[in-house]
């Protein structure tokens, strides 16, 4: 009976005190105190602006990393699947709301957008992830390139979501808490993912695939399945940035931010969330940051500094990270929080 | 080694978030503070830079006599890198940050889109000096602009092709990605077929792109009478140069993405016979033409271009409300920019209810690699 | 569409594959020996453009008026020509020097990333260069254009420049790879770096080498790309650079006549899926590429590799 008694009562303590119990505690406090600092006018909506930005680079970021650096693929297209979900969940809230005002609360609304843009995106990963059944390195990363393009190109070209002039008069339902709690969530689930007996398969495929294959990894079904998920997020993250700026462009997903998250999720440390976090927010609070030294630095020096010079501060110092970081910031560690407790048995891993 | 990196990655980060919070604590009493946008670096950056540059002259100009409401005007540029979302941080930052009047801002429809609904839900007066898409102003009634939209032009034109020119069928060529120069070809395509002419080819090229011999192989082969080409002046120089080298000689028409010195720079021989529509022209007699021709040839060394141009009207427009507004109220700015009766350098500009200026356009002809005044059009 | 605009469309997109085949010979060799795709080839490509520019204005006149008639034409031409090289060179010999020489044996790719910097870096430090600025330019005419009636299309001189200097480019570049005592040198580091090292071969000279040969075309290119469409910018090497990756990879990447072919098939697959609707031309070469790649995945030339274990 007492037996019985202390095991309930040591189950909850020890549930309370796992890492990623803590973690989701911790993460919860922080929403609270910047959302109180944000009341307080403290944080101006301007950072907290650049942090939203952030937030959805780090579910991108993310995402990506369980393609690339996770299971050692190579895409260069993953906006391509930002943009599925950024168009699908965009449409259906902006005619729902016209349709039918308000039958449903807006988040619920939102919420089921978002799922139905990433659940789009997951399928466009999953016929994405068949080419990289057969070509490897960079001829994948071709084949990501081309379908991103493709992609771009159709929602160029259909009248319906405005082709060249962008969806336009998308409400404004990313707000902060629903941004931080999603890219928690997505952090949380990726990790999950990655520490289970699923992600020692994708890390064999990346370390070996020919052997993985040997020891009996399915890699057909593990590869895909990296794609899925990864682009199921990406079309979350997608959905987020539409409903954060009011508006869904073809060029928004062009290749050049592919390559943004790609520098990203590298600049971070491949394989390692936290890097891909942490990369998220240094990189765009570096290119938001940029402009604040330039106007004081043009006060100092009595001498206009252009903005212009911005963007080739943030590349030098994007050389400087690489160089002195040679494997991203977080190299292939990751924070302890995000680190499952039975990993310290089985030594260091990932 | 490693650890120390980190650690002055982290205090960058946190010394970057102080300064942030403070940064807009600092406000001189003395200035009135208006914001202005446009993509000064990444591939749209000359036209930020003309669009800077025009914003920067009509400041000085209105500081030099004097300022604004007994005050002086402190202008804060920012890039937007013709990135919607970073458009949105910008607005956000012009706005609960640095605390100013008004913006004028910016340059692509795109990014005007991101940040117009910024500056409705803050009431902050906003004038896009360039954002052609009639989608703009019809974010709320605190947003106008100093351009034409995108229907006015292409009609124009193809009543000045069918009408002045002649010409019975027409082709167009357009950039696929860009809302501007694909509105522009549909509406000419519109009229051009509504007045009785047909269009023969309708083609897109991809942005950014210098070969655009298969698409005009296939017009030409269709054998217009004139070819629409709505883009930018960059890439109207290198059409013009190799539908020239195609072997058509008929004449070329397009809308104000045209004015530009370079288009004669680049485009050479190529562009002469061709017309466009613009918001005026620099041979006008009026004063405040030439002068802001001479002055802009001064100050910058070049002839003003188009994006140039409509920046410092729109500042000037902006000024001018804010200056009958008899203070920086958002509520008295906006009901003075929408009584806006004012003689600026594309001529005199009232709004309509929709806050798209009304004002009339010119067609002006190159002849001998000189703009040549053609005629005015009244809407 | 009739015979004459197929033939017309032919010629447009080898004019078209030729640019791409400048570019993609120099990005393949550096992958084919470094493993690295060096995202900034082309805006060295770009750099050679702006020195061409440069060089046309600091002695252009001076040419003129020390040589007469079509001398000084050729004159001012070849000393263009070197003047690309060089600067094509010089510049990807410092990229190597300092972006990717320290990563040499780090993850492959660390260095995509600092690739990826060096090239944002040129792009927006010349942009924001006030003697450079981000506003296009006309490319000076260096070489009088004429047209020639080749059956019903029409050719210009400067599409048989181009397919001339990217034919001798690829002659030259698979004389050296096969047959100089560098070219052994090169293929030896390509195979096993270790190994060659124990042979006693210098492998940072090798890779500098190769880099200042990969530069140097990318320096010609910009060059012949600046004649061909003659408006420069500093953002003008992302687009073509892409292209001539996607042409390196299709043809097979680090092979040097696949990313011939590669590059020329792009360009006439280009031209035609354009030309069947242009809307959604890029959509279609792209969906042609992706095809292509699923029956070759290795490339149209490449070889098949077999995973060591």
């Amino acid at each position: 009976m007492k037996l019985n008694n202390n095991s309930i009562f040591s189950k909850i303590l020890y549930f309370f005190k796992r890492r990623i119990v803590l973690f989701l505690i911790a993460s919860i406090i922080v929403m609270l105190i910047i959302m109180l600092l944000h009341t307080f006018d403290i944080l101006n909506s301007y950072i907290i602006q650049i942090i939203n930005v952030s937030l959805v680079y780090v579910i991108l970021a993310v995402s990506l990393n369980l393609i690339n650096g996770f299971t050692g693929q190579f895409s260069i297209g993953h906006m391509g699947f930002a943009a599925v979900g950024a168009y699908t969940s965009a449409t259906i809230t902006t005619l729902l709301l016209k349709i039918t005002p308000t039958s449903l609360p807006n988040y619920i609304i939102f919420i089921l957008a978002l799922l139905a843009g990433g659940c789009l995106a997951g399928l466009t990963g999953f016929i994405i992830g068949f080419p990289s059944l057969r070509l490897k390195g960079d001829y994948l990363a071709i084949m990501t390139l081309g379908f991103g393009e493709i992609i771009r190109t159709i929602f160029n070209n259909i009248n319906f979501v405005g082709g060249p002039r962008g969806l336009l008069g998308i409400p404004k339902f990313s707000t902060f808490p629903i941004i931080f709690i999603t890219s928690i969530l997505t952090i949380i689930i990726i990790r999950n993912l990655v520490f289970s007996t699923h992600g020692r398969a994708l890390l064999s495929i990346r370390e070996n695939e020919v052997a993985s294959e040997l020891v009996g990894v399915d890699t057909t079904k593990y590869k895909i399945l990296a794609f899925v998920i990864g682009a199921f997020f990406a079309g979350i993250g997608g959905g987020l940035l539409a409903h954060l700026i009011q508006i869904a462009h073809p060029t928004q997903f062009g290749f050049m931010y592919s390559i943004l998250v790609l520098i990203m999720v590298y600049a971070g440390g491949m394989g390692s969330i936290s890097g891909s976090v942490i990369a998220a927010f240094v990189l765009t609070f570096l290119s938001e940051g940029l402009r604040v030294a330039l106007a004081s630095l043009s006060d100092l020096l009595k001498f206009p500094v252009g903005d212009q010079w911005r963007m080739v501060i943030y590349s030098l110092l994007l050389i400087f990270i690489m160089l002195f970081r040679t494997e991203g910031l977080m190299g292939m560690k990751e924070l302890k929080f995000l680190i499952p407790e039975e990993e310290d048995i089985h030594g260091k891993c990932s | 080694m490693k650890r120390n990196l980190m650690f002055i990655l982290f205090t960058l980060v946190v010394v970057l978030l102080i300064g942030f919070a403070f940064a807009g604590c600092k406000k001189e009493a003395k200035e009135i503070v208006i914001g202005g946008v446009g993509p000064v670096s990444g591939e749209a950056a000359t036209f930020g830079q003309s669009t800077k540059e025009g914003c920067e002259l009509a400041v000085e100009e209105w500081n030099a006599a004097g300022g604004l409401l007994g005050k002086t005007i402190k202008l804060i540029y920012q890039d937007d890198k013709g990135d919607p979302t970073e458009a949105a941080t910008v607005w956000t930052k012009l706005i609960t940050q640095d605390k100013v009047a008004a913006i004028v801002g910016t340059a692509m429809s795109k990014c005007s889109l991101a940040g117009a609904p910024i500056s409705q839900q803050y009431k902050v007066p906003m004038i896009s000096p360039t954002s052609t898409n009639p989608k703009v102003t019809e974010v709320g009634d605190y947003i106008f602009r100093a351009c034409f939209i995108d229907p006015f032009q292409g009609t124009i034109g193809a009543k000045f092709a069918y009408e002045n020119l002649n010409a019975r069928k027409a082709a167009c060529i357009f950039d696929v990605g860009n809302d501007y120069t694909k509105g522009l070809s549909e509406f000419f395509r519109d009229k051009f077929t509504e007045l009785g002419g047909t269009i023969v080819a309708f083609e897109a090229h991809p942005t950014g792109t210098t070969d655009f011999k298969a698409q005009l192989t296939k017009i030409i082969a269709a054998k217009p009478d004139v070819i629409y080409i709505s883009d930018y002046y960059n890439d109207v120089a290198l059409i013009a140069k190799q539908a020239r080298e195609l072997g058509f000689n008929g004449p070329l028409v397009g809308g104000d993405g045209w004015d530009s010195p370079d288009l004669v720079k680049i485009g050479g021989t190529a562009v002469e016979n061709g017309y466009f529509t613009n918001h005026f022209s620099k041979d006008d007699p009026r004063p405040i033409v030439q002068e802001f021709v001479k002055k802009y040839q001064a100050k910058f060394g070049k002839v003003p271009d188009a994006f140039a141009a409509l920046a410092y009207d729109a500042m000037y427009i902006m000024l001018d409300a804010i200056k009958r507004a008899g203070s920086t109220d958002p509520e008295k700015i906006k009901k003075a920019l929408a009584e806006t009766n004012i003689n600026v350098v594309s001529g005199l500009v009232t709004f309509d209810k929709n806050r798209n200026p009304i004002k009339s356009a010119v067609i002006i002809a190159i002849k001998n690699g000189q703009q040549v005044y053609q005629a005015t059009v009244n809407p | 569409m009739d015979i004459s605009t197929i033939l017309q469309q032919i010629f447009n997109g080898l004019q078209l594959g030729s640019i791409y085949a400048l570019i993609a010979l120099g990005y393949t060799m550096v992958y084919g020996i470094v493993r690295l795709i060096n995202f900034a080839h082309g805006d060295f490509y770009m750099i050679g453009a702006y020195a061409s520019y440069g060089l046309f204005f600091a002695i252009g006149t001076l040419v003129a008026s020390s040589f007469s008639g079509p001398t000084a034409a050729i004159v001012l031409f070849l000393i263009i020509l070197i003047g690309s090289m060089i600067s094509g060179g010089a510049i990807a010999l410092l990229a190597n020097q300092f972006a990717y020489k320290p990563l040499r044996n780090k993850p492959r790719l660390s260095s995509l990333i600092t690739a990826i910097g060096v090239s944002m870096f040129l792009e927006y430090f010349l942009s924001a260069l006030p003697v450079v600025g981000p506003s296009y330019r006309g490319f000076p005419e260096l070489i009088k254009k004429a047209t020639y009636n080749f059956g019903p299309a029409i050719v210009s001189n400067y599409v048989l420049l181009d397919l001339g200097v990217a034919a001798v480019l690829m002659i030259f570049l698979t004389v050296l790879v096969k047959y100089t005592k560098i070219g052994k040198a090169m293929r030896a580091v390509s195979q096993d770096k270790d190994a060659a090292k124990l042979m006693g071969i210098n492998i940072e000279s090798v890779i500098a080498t190769t880099f200042l040969i990969g530069g140097s075309f990318a320096g010609v290119a910009g060059l012949l790309a600046g004649l061909t469409y003659p408006r420069i910018y500093p953002y003008m090497g992302i687009l073509p650079g892409l292209k001539a990756f996607i042409a390196a990879v299709l043809g097979g990447i680090g092979n040097i006549p696949g990313a011939m072919l590669g590059s020329y098939i792009m360009g006439i697959v280009e031209t035609f899926a354009t030309a069947m609707n242009s809307l959604i031309g890029e959509g279609i070469a792209f969906a042609i590429l992706i095809i292509v790649l699923l029956f070759r995945p290795q490339g149209l030339l490449g070889e098949k590799v077999a995973d060591k274990i």
